[in-house]
């Protein structure tokens, strides 16, 4: 989404003043800072615990780590990113993946094997994505209510299958998928990575992915412009449920079990990284490289706080101020890119 | 002139990366005279306001006031120093009342409390001051109409004590009875010793308000101290274009009238438009002459699928239109260009390409997949047939002038947003003149406002444009509050006051007088709604 054009070739290109602030560098930017931060975290890591930072084998162990744990999390931050963008916003996605997770792995479900409890949890997940989007774009609900009232239902209802027990899972290929290493590095890494492709593609090389940009950016010029933009939020809320299906089934591997706990305070977390990113609340801004590197940030700074042995309290604290200082950067940059503009040219 | 200014300029120079806004511009402006401002877009007259306002500090020149030298930090300073600036888009806000609205952030105050009875108490007297007396005080703002609106936020400036008050494009949002009110209020405000900088396109209502001009050209002052009522038009026009050009309309050409494109019949909304039939023809400019809630915009979102009607019909190419539908109506080859670019059209912070294949990107893409190299290739075409200025596609739009960004409006259009094109209407075999303009041109193209402040070059080269579609055979349906600019580019001209059509008749028939006469005859208050014993309470 942030391709710069120039003119074709053999035509003027006009010279371009204050190429800084322009959109393409704004994005490369954040990109080179977001990776600065990774970096500062590594450092931090290694001044702190050089044994393991320090130690190409023990560093690459905890990394990875890191990699695995920020992957579940990492697919429903791609799902929110795509519906920030369109200017909503999707509370329910933990209740959701705790939702799919407990249906996937009833003992009904578990008996037809590892390709039905993907499918249940992959359909629990959009068309739970999909009410959300039907309230929202034909229901006429603020996203921020429609996806809240989803939140508790879908928490309410994944209790209500379980008996609030612990379903463990019996069927060896889903337990596997936590386990296996491909190159050394999880399945479940490729699994976020892939999932993030995917949407990179979709938001910046699909008629859908600048439909939603467009939709976040001024949804009466979208609407104005022709765009469907019921049907368009339709879909955007389906992925996101899509995602926390995805999701499911990787949390649901790692604990090797479903439960109406997991996916607790995923939607605080994927909110965060998202705006860790860079993606706007107000729509319209977003990128999936900053959210995918504003996933490994978090779970970096929690990893870190492990590996010192500090308390959780602390970890919440910190990560609470990483957000406030992201979004302040990002407010910062904001009122740059906002500064009057010489009129006309 | 003997008089000391209120306020002088001199050789003031503002710049800003890549662009020297300012260039030396010379303004002094007397106390209680109106004071016009002229200058195409671009010219820097919004940085000159913005400098006089406190929003921008100038690299170089001097701000004198009554004599002796200032400067202004921020804009609180500036309005210390008794400058007032009212913008196009009045900085009101909606659910507070008119006094709450006149007095904000300065309410008249008790221990903390606001002494609401002595703030609608000085609000009365404001208003009356205006001879506005009939806007209710305790009416929230959102209630009240544009032109209500304006003089509330002039009330706002007096409340502050403004010597001078600048005002910017204010009748550009106003219909032709309300700018006669607008008139009365700033010559009570002269009469008080105010000064009055007053910003405007209309070279007749300079004529008819203003005491002296000054022209800004390229940043510069082109021409100052001239007498705004005996200069001539010519002459002022030529200050700011350096050439001698009017309002330039192209010539009509005597074409056969083409199949019906459109057909609206019976279309209503309660309270804002009834039982509205007529015809657009394919290459045919039919122009609506209204005041501004004469529901003129409304009529056009209807046919547009914007609105939902309550009763009647749209035809398009023969084909019936779902109501309320936009994306089908856009599919099916009809287009707009809405009355407010910025919030309805324009996706600002987008480069330019990018808005002009907003609606049409599925046309270049494949699968889905979007063609970013042929949509770029493809709006700069569009661009430069349009001249659009500066002609670089990857220049966000924010960065664009009014007349620019309206270009960027129009070449949406132009470059297939609908399936349906006025190539394909044309008979099969005989290939659509092959005009510069685009190449997909939709069937028939709703314009409304499309000249609103923009300045008069690129008046001219819009108008050109909108011919020249014509003339490739798109039927165009034009609102406009400028009578000259109907009469100009119609082949034929409807009539709407208070939400029906109530004339029409080829635009060669009519005058200027005629047109006003019919669009007027019905008055209209400033207040939308009659007021209510509360009110007064």
């Amino acid at each position: 989404m942030t391709g710069t054009i120039q003119a074709p070739v053999g035509q003027p290109v006009a010279t371009r003043v204050n190429w800084w602030r322009d959109d393409a560098s704004e994005a490369v930017w954040r990109t080179v800072a977001l990776v600065g931060v990774l970096l500062a975290l590594f450092i931090i890591g290694g001044v702190s615990r050089p044994d393991i930072f320090l130690d190409p084998s023990r560093f690459a162990g905890n990394e990875v780590i890191v990699l695995r744990q920020a992957a579940s999390i990492g697919v429903v931050t791609v799902g929110m990113t795509f519906v920030m963008i369109s200017g909503g916003i999707d509370l329910s996605v933990g209740a959701l993946l705790a939702l799919a997770s407990v249906w996937s792995t009833t003992v009904a479900t578990q008996s037809y094997g590892p390709g039905v409890m993907i499918f249940a949890a992959l359909a629990v997940g959009t068309i739970a994505g999909l009410v959300n989007g039907i309230l929202i774009a034909y229901g006429r609900l603020v996203p921020f209510i429609a996806t809240l009232a989803m939140m508790v239902a879908a928490r309410g209802l994944a209790q209500k299958i379980s008996g609030k027990l612990t379903q463990i899972v019996k069927v060896d290929s889903i337990k596997q998928l936590a386990v296996r290493n491909v190159l050394g590095i999880p399945v479940l890494v490729f699994i976020f990575l892939g999932v993030a492709t995917i949407a990179w593609i979709l938001l910046n090389r699909t008629t859908f992915g600048r439909r939603t940009v467009a939709i976040g950016g001024n949804p009466e010029a979208a609407r104005l412009a022709g765009i469907n933009i019921r049907r368009h939020m339709l879909v955007v809320y389906a992925l996101s449920g899509l995602c926390c299906g995805i999701a499911a089934v990787m949390v649901t591997s790692l604990a090797n079990a479903g439960s109406s706990t997991h996916g607790d305070l995923y939607e605080l977390q994927a909110i965060a990284a998202a705006i860790i990113g860079g993606t706007s609340l107000r729509g319209g801004k977003g990128t999936l490289v900053g959210s995918v590197l504003g996933v490994l940030i978090f779970i970096q700074i929690s990893n870190l706080f492990v590996v010192n042995n500090l308390q959780l309290e602390y970890q919440l604290i910190a990560q609470g101020a990483i957000i406030v200082g992201a979004v302040l950067i990002q407010q910062f940059r904001v009122a740059a890119l906002r500064r009057p503009a010489p009129p006309g040219a | 002139m003997t008089a000391v200014p209120f306020l002088r300029l001199a050789g003031v120079v503002k710049t800003f990366p890549g662009v020297r806004a300012l260039d030396g511009v010379d303004l002094d402006i007397l106390p209680g005279e109106v004071h016009c401002l002229l200058g195409q877009n671009g010219a820097g007259k919004s940085t000159l306001i913005r400098v006089l306002a406190g929003a921008h500090q100038p690299d170089a020149g001097t701000i004198e006031l009554h004599g002796s030298a200032v400067t202004f930090a921020n804009p609180q300073a500036a309005i210390r120093a008794g400058i007032a600036t009212i913008y196009q888009e009045l900085d009101l806000v909606d659910d507070l009342t008119v006094a709450e609205n006149i007095f904000l952030g300065k309410e008249p105050r008790v221990a903390g409390f606001v002494r609401r009875g002595v703030m609608r108490g000085r609000a009365t007297a404001i208003l009356d001051r205006l001879g506005h007396s009939e806007i209710p005080v305790g009416r929230p703002v959102g209630k009240l109409s544009t032109a209500a609106k304006q003089v509330v936020s002039m009330a706002r400036a007096l409340s502050s004590e403004a010597q001078l008050l600048i005002m910017d494009e204010p009748s550009a949002v106003l219909a032709h009875d309300e700018v006669a009110n607008l008139f009365r209020v700033i010559r009570e405000l002269t009469s008080q010793n105010i000064a009055v900088l007053y910003i405007s396109h209309r070279l007749e209502e300079i004529r008819e308000i203003g005491d002296r001009v000054t022209v800004l050209k390229d940043g510069v002052t082109s021409a100052a101290d001239l007498p705004a009522r005996t200069t001539p038009q010519r002459e002022l026009v030529s200050k700011m274009t350096g050439r001698t050009i009017e309002y330039v309309f192209p010539p009509r050409v005597d074409h056969p009238v083409g199949a019906v494109a459109l057909d609206v019949e019976g279309l209503t909304r309660y309270g804002e438009f009834h039982d509205v039939s007529l015809t657009v023809h394919s290459g045919e400019i039919v122009g609506i002459a209204g005041l501004v809630g004469s529901g003129r915009s409304e009529l056009l979102e209807t046919i547009y699928g914007a609105r939902t009607p309550h009763a009647g019909r749209v035809r398009l190419a023969g084909r019936p239109l779902p109501p309320g539908r936009v994306d089908a109506a856009v599919r099916a080859g009809l287009a707009m260009a809405p009355e407010e670019r910025k919030s309805q059209a324009l996706l600002l912070d987008e480069p330019v390409w990018r808005n002009i294949t907003l609606a049409a990107m599925s046309r270049y893409a494949a699968g889905g997949f979007t063609n970013a190299g042929a949509e770029a290739r493809a709006a700069y075409r569009v661009a430069s047939d349009l001249s659009v200025r500066p002609l670089d596609v990857s220049r966000k739009v924010r960065l664009l002038s009014g007349g620019n960004q309206q270009k960027v409006v129009l070449a949406r259009w132009l470059v297939g947003g609908g399936s349906q094109t006025a190539a394909r209407m044309a008979s099969p075999g005989t290939a659509a003149p092959s005009g510069p303009v685009g190449g997909h041109a939709p069937v028939v193209l709703l314009l409304d406002e499309p000249t609103r402040g923009v300045d008069v070059g690129a008046r001219s080269e819009l108008y050109g444009v909108i011919r020249r579609l014509a003339d490739q055979r798109v039927g165009v349906l034009l609102v406009s509050s400028e009578v000259p600019e109907v009469l100009g580019l119609a082949d034929r001209v409807l009539v709407m006051r208070e939400g029906r059509l109530i004339h029409e008749s080829p635009a060669a028939s009519l005058d200027e007088d005629t047109v006003l006469d019919l669009v007027m005859s019905g008055s209209l208050t400033l207040i939308e709604e009659p007021s209510t014993v509360e009110e007064h309470a």
